[in-house]
């Protein structure tokens, strides 16, 4: 019986530490091929040059191209999501009734179970033709669209998230505006939003995450080309969708442009990393004030 | 005559106390019910100006929910329904065209946990006077100090308006929570066990503090202890499963109960 616990024991720790050595693999695998790369492409030259072509015979290495076109989506995203998304959450805390809070927020979380390469055809195949009649200069692969439809995507982060951290407020505070007789608006605008900020911030910040890290709505409609540049209308390319490029393409292992692919990742991951270290960081904040 | 001065003077020209002795509220046959639960089954009760009213009973006899009938703070609760009337100053407050918000303003409460808001002393004692849409700082600034004076905090806080309310202890957070229903002037104050939270020296002050309100205001006091309704209170209701046992002047319910029910509760004989 002893010897029978034992092994479940070592088992479940085997697959705890599966992931954790996943992790470690993956970060000393992006590490040691950057090291690689940066042997070849100065640090200096990958954060100040403006253009990103080891594709092309004249090669440049400026990540700050794709790192441009991956902040433009996710803003133009966050623009979207965020005043919709925490509407949605003061609406499901402040004023739905219970039962319809309750069937409306499970279904609206099938928003994000929605695989991603639908929302991408749906953004090139419905929402560009629809942006052209209105403004006609749109180029077919744009970052508007795929920012506009990624940031649909990532409603049910901001909505979710943020009505837990407002359903999380003490209701003491909630009577305490409304037996001052504010209105529910009032309440919940300089009361209850005030009160979450800290849980709203990081539903922010997961959502940005997200939108950072996506992959397919940006590889479908915002085009394939690396360009410096904060003008939404014409292609653009993320730090996700070059990875997706060059790793569909035929770029030799070991190549400069193989090795490409680990220094971009790993500058996403650093800034995923930044992001979930932030939203930790504030989460943990957040918790020791209602203790 | 009172009446013709009141019409020919401005609205705010019109002296606090006079208009205010006329707010009474008046019960007819209230009932309650949560779902299927019967919580208040048919009260009438007279509550006179400037009195402090106590309310005692057992846990679950419905004091609090008679208490927030009074400024409709049972709207919320699931399954809430009513009958009955209750006119506060000659008025039903259950009527489709009341304003809740402005019946608010009227009825101040103070809850059973200090609830500041997470904003500064100043911010909350403010808040009431904003969310009217009050911009006038001085106004403002002048009915803070008022009302912090009126809750006798003060001297407590006056050099650290800015700090966070959370910073304060619990007895002061309760008076600045008082400070913050006197500051947008109301005639009637509910308060529902406004010391169960504190110790016996913050438990005092704000038993001095209601003392000194009664001038002013109406104070109806729900609470769980009896010395201190027979202490502060010039009226004590007795309630128990959901009705009114006994309404009558505190002296005569704690020296000469006339119902069983009464003697046995304020005895300790059972609650």
């Amino acid at each position: 019986m002893k010897l029978k616990e034992k092994i479940i024991e070592i088992l479940l720790k085997f697959c705890a530490s599966i992931t954790i050595f996943t992790t470690i693999g993956i970060i000393a695998v992006l590490l040691f091929e950057s090291i690689a790369f940066f042997k070849n492409v100065s640090i200096v030259e990958f954060f100040t040059d403006t253009q990103w072509t080891p594709l092309f015979s004249e090669k440049h290495f400026g990540i700050l191209s794709l790192v441009s076109g991956t902040f433009l989506t996710a803003a133009i995203a966050i623009i979207v999501a965020l005043p919709i998304g925490l509407t949605i959450a003061i609406y499901l805390n402040m004023y739905a009734p219970k039962s319809f809070r309750k069937t409306l927020k499970p279904i609206l979380e099938i928003l994000a179970a929605i695989p991603t390469v639908v929302y991408g055809f749906f953004a090139l195949t419905i929402v560009t033709p629809f942006l052209q009649n209105i403004y006609p200069d749109l180029e077919t692969f744009n970052s508007l669209s795929a920012g506009l439809v990624m940031g649909i995507m990532i409603i049910p982060f901001i909505s979710s998230l943020s009505e837990d951290a407002l359903y999380a407020v003490p209701k003491s505070l909630k009577e305490a505006s409304f037996g001052m007789g504010s209105t529910r608006f009032q309440t919940a605008i300089k009361v209850m939003v005030p009160a979450a900020s800290s849980g709203i911030i990081v539903s922010v910040i997961l959502a940005i995450s997200r939108a950072i890290g996506e992959t397919m709505i940006v590889a479908i409609a915002a085009g394939q080309q690396a360009q410096f540049s904060l003008d939404p209308t014409i292609p653009t390319q993320t730090i996700t969708s070059y990875i997706v490029q060059v790793s569909m393409g035929d770029a030799p292992q070991g190549s400069i442009e193989y090795k490409t692919i680990f220094a971009a990742g790993l500058t996403l991951f650093l800034f995923t990393f930044l992001l979930n270290t932030i939203s930790f960081w504030i989460k943990k904040k957040y918790q020791e004030k209602y203790e | 005559m009172e009446t013709t001065i009141e019409q020919t003077l401005p609205m705010d020209k019109i002296v606090d106390k006079s208009l205010k002795k006329t707010h009474t509220i008046e019960v007819n046959d209230a009932k309650v019910w949560y779902g299927d639960f019967m919580a208040i089954k048919g009260i009438d009760m007279v509550i006179k100006p400037n009195t402090v009213t106590s309310f005692i009973g057992p846990s679950g006899c419905g004091k609090s929910t008679f208490l927030r009938l009074f400024n409709r703070m049972n709207d919320y609760v699931d399954g809430f329904k009513m009958e009955g009337k209750i006119k506060v100053n000659g008025r039903n407050i259950y009527k489709d065209k009341v304003h809740v918000e402005e019946l608010r303003k009227e009825i101040g409460m103070v809850f059973q946990k200090p609830n500041p808001f997470p904003k500064s002393i100043f911010e909350n004692v403010a808040y009431g006077l904003k969310i009217q849409g009050i911009k006038d700082k001085k106004l403002i600034n002048d009915r803070v100090e008022k009302a912090l004076k009126q809750a006798d905090l003060w001297e407590d806080v006056k050099d650290n308006l800015k700090k966070s309310a959370l910073t304060l202890s619990g007895g002061q957070q309760q008076r600045l929570c008082i400070a913050r229903t006197l500051a947008v002037e109301p005639s009637i104050i509910l308060m529902d066990e406004p010391t169960s939270a504190l110790d016996p020296i913050s438990t005092s002050k704000i038993e001095d503090l209601i003392f000194e309100l009664k001038e002013k205001y109406t104070i109806i006091i729900v609470t769980h202890n009896m010395q201190q309704a027979s202490r502060i209170s010039d009226y004590t209701a007795f309630f128990y499963l959901g009705n009114l046992i006994e309404f009558d002047k505190t002296k005569n319910i704690f020296t000469n109960p006339q119902k069983q029910q009464t003697e046995n509760y304020i005895t300790g004989r059972f609650g």
